[in-house]
């Protein structure tokens, strides 16, 4: 094992209870960004599957050939922005009606003719479903001669664009003031540290050993205790995951939990927040010896 | 060895601590730093090993610059030398060999060639039979020992001992300076501060002694010059 290694499980081993208390309030520090990102992760789901809903309907002038209405599906199921295409006949749109409008169900099924026009769903990919791409293909499909009337809802289309981009601003703003306090918790616990070893500090500085031979330990000590408290991070958001989404309240149903994707990196600003905060800390040390 | 001229070192305080210190020290030399507390013996020695760096003058280790020495030579000047501090400041929690062996470790020592070299130099102290003890189970003096072991883990050919039996009784005072001694008569040349004239004056080594930050008296150029010693 090499020197650098063994000093950094050695100081650790030396004074467990410090160890035990920077990994814990490492583990507290990403807890609370960790948390946060919970919520902005759910709230981002949540939007999603209501983005999912957005589409732009066509409706058809009746008496439109198939064929017709077949080739221009194709057309616009080929646009960039297009997910998928359905065609909903008069018959099926009165069917629907009558399933999903129940105070109307009587009013339905005393008609003589059907009311209902045929009409063109069109689900929109992710990513088109801002109210710019969504009016875009609205304004391509009206383009059509067969096609009587394009609605998708603007107005709230508008307001699912406003909320995306208030959650991304608030979610920026206030993950950045999560992570700095993380970060400045961190810095302190590292220092106690520092503080505790700079005799060694000294020692190996009089015996000329180089700034980068006296960082090593520290770094590694940094990053195993950034692994440790991101690892004690994600468990706690386990824990407050699994307690929300085992009740029966039903603005919690659903909830998702980070990728494994997103547990890596949250290890990995662990580390990376050990590793700077090490850093930072030795930096003064090594400037006031 | 050692060439001081014109050295001066005040802080940013404005508290001077050196004034044109000028003198030079052999190769193989014993020098003693004497004078009151802040007369400027830490001073000096902090200097010799970049702890500090001199305000004007010029100071030389070897063939190390010290008033133009850039921060990446400081360590492979501390390599060249050893240094002795009057508390010791050994590791608690490692033993005698491992106080010694750190040193060579963190310089980068082979580490097939660390072993034999700590037995040798803790051989070379008297402590060959206290490898595996740690600080708080040695004495005083033994533990200056340890600590002077260390200094000579790279064996280097300037020791430099700040105080180093200020904490010591008399028995152990003069055992490490006899060590002191014996490393000297083995080429090494030491630079030592002290307080104890009577250590001093039963040692018949070349002595200055320091007053106010100046070198007010230097047996090596005031005892060859007509009219002697003060």
């Amino acid at each position: 094992m090499s020197l650098v290694w063994r000093e950094a499980l050695r100081a650790m081993r030396r004074a467990p209870l410090l160890a035990a208390l920077s990994v814990t309030a490492i583990g507290f520090s990403l807890f609370s960004v960790g948390l946060f990102g919970l919520v902005a992760l759910n709230l981002r789901e949540g939007l999603r599957r209501i983005e999912e809903r957005v589409e732009v309907v066509a409706y058809v002038l009746r008496g439109t050939p198939a064929e017709t209405i077949t080739a221009a599906s194709q057309d616009i199921a080929a646009f960039p922005e297009v997910a998928d295409v359905q065609f909903v006949p008069e018959d099926e749109a009165l069917a629907r009606a009558r399933r999903e409008l129940v105070e109307f169900r009587d009013a339905y099924r005393d008609l003589q003719v059907n009311p209902l026009p045929a009409s063109l769903e069109i689900r929109l990919r992710e990513g088109a479903r801002e109210t710019r791409h969504v009016a875009a293909v609205a304004e391509r499909v009206k383009g059509f001669p067969f096609v009587e009337d394009v609605r998708y809802g603007r107005d709230w289309v508008e307001r699912l664009d406003q909320l995306r981009n208030l959650l991304a601003v608030v979610g920026l703003g206030i993950g950045a003031v999560f992570a700095a306090v993380a970060a400045v918790i961190i810095g302190v616990t590292i220092r106690l540290t520092v503080l505790q070893r700079a005799r060694e500090i000294a020692v190996m500085r009089v015996v000329g050993a180089t700034n980068w031979f006296v960082r090593g330990p520290f770094l590694v000590e940094g990053v195993l205790k950034g692994l440790a408290g991101g690892a004690l991070a994600i468990l706690l958001a386990w824990g407050v995951f699994r307690l929300a989404s085992g009740t029966s309240l039903k603005a919690l149903q659903g909830l998702v939990f980070f990728t494994p994707l997103q547990r890596a990196g949250l290890l990995l600003a662990g580390a990376l927040l050990g590793l700077g905060a090490s850093a930072v800390s030795l930096a003064r040390e090594l400037r006031d010896a | 060895m050692i060439r001081f001229a014109h050295v001066e070192k005040a802080y940013p305080s404005g508290q001077v601590a050196l004034r044109d210190v000028s003198f030079s020290v052999a190769r193989g030399e014993f020098v003693f730093l004497t004078g009151h507390s802040g007369a400027g013996k830490s001073t000096i020695l902090k200097l010799l090993f970049a702890e500090q760096r001199p305000s004007a003058g010029e100071a030389k280790v070897g063939s190390f610059l010290l008033h133009a020495l850039a921060p990446r030579d400081v360590p492979r000047l501390r390599r060249r030398l050893g240094v002795v501090f009057q508390d010791f400041r050994l590791l608690e929690d490692r033993t005698a060999a491992e106080n010694v062996a750190f040193a060579l470790e963190v310089t980068g020592t082979p580490p097939a060639a660390i072993a034999p070299r700590v037995l040798k130099v803790l051989t070379q102290v008297g402590l060959a039979a206290k490898l595996q003890a740690y600080p708080r189970e040695l004495s005083g003096g033994e533990q200056q020992r340890v600590a002077i072991a260390r200094a000579l883990a790279n064996d280097p050919p300037l020791l430099i001992a700040d105080e180093p039996t200020g904490n010591l009784d008399e028995r152990a005072t003069r055992g490490v300076f006899q060590l002191l001694q014996d490393i000297n008569a083995g080429g090494t040349t030491v630079v030592m501060a002290t307080h104890d004239l009577d250590l001093v004056r039963s040692a018949r080594a070349r002595t200055i002694e320091l007053r106010q930050g100046m070198v007010a008296y230097d047996s090596a150029v005031d005892e060859a010059a007509p009219g002697g010693a003060p």
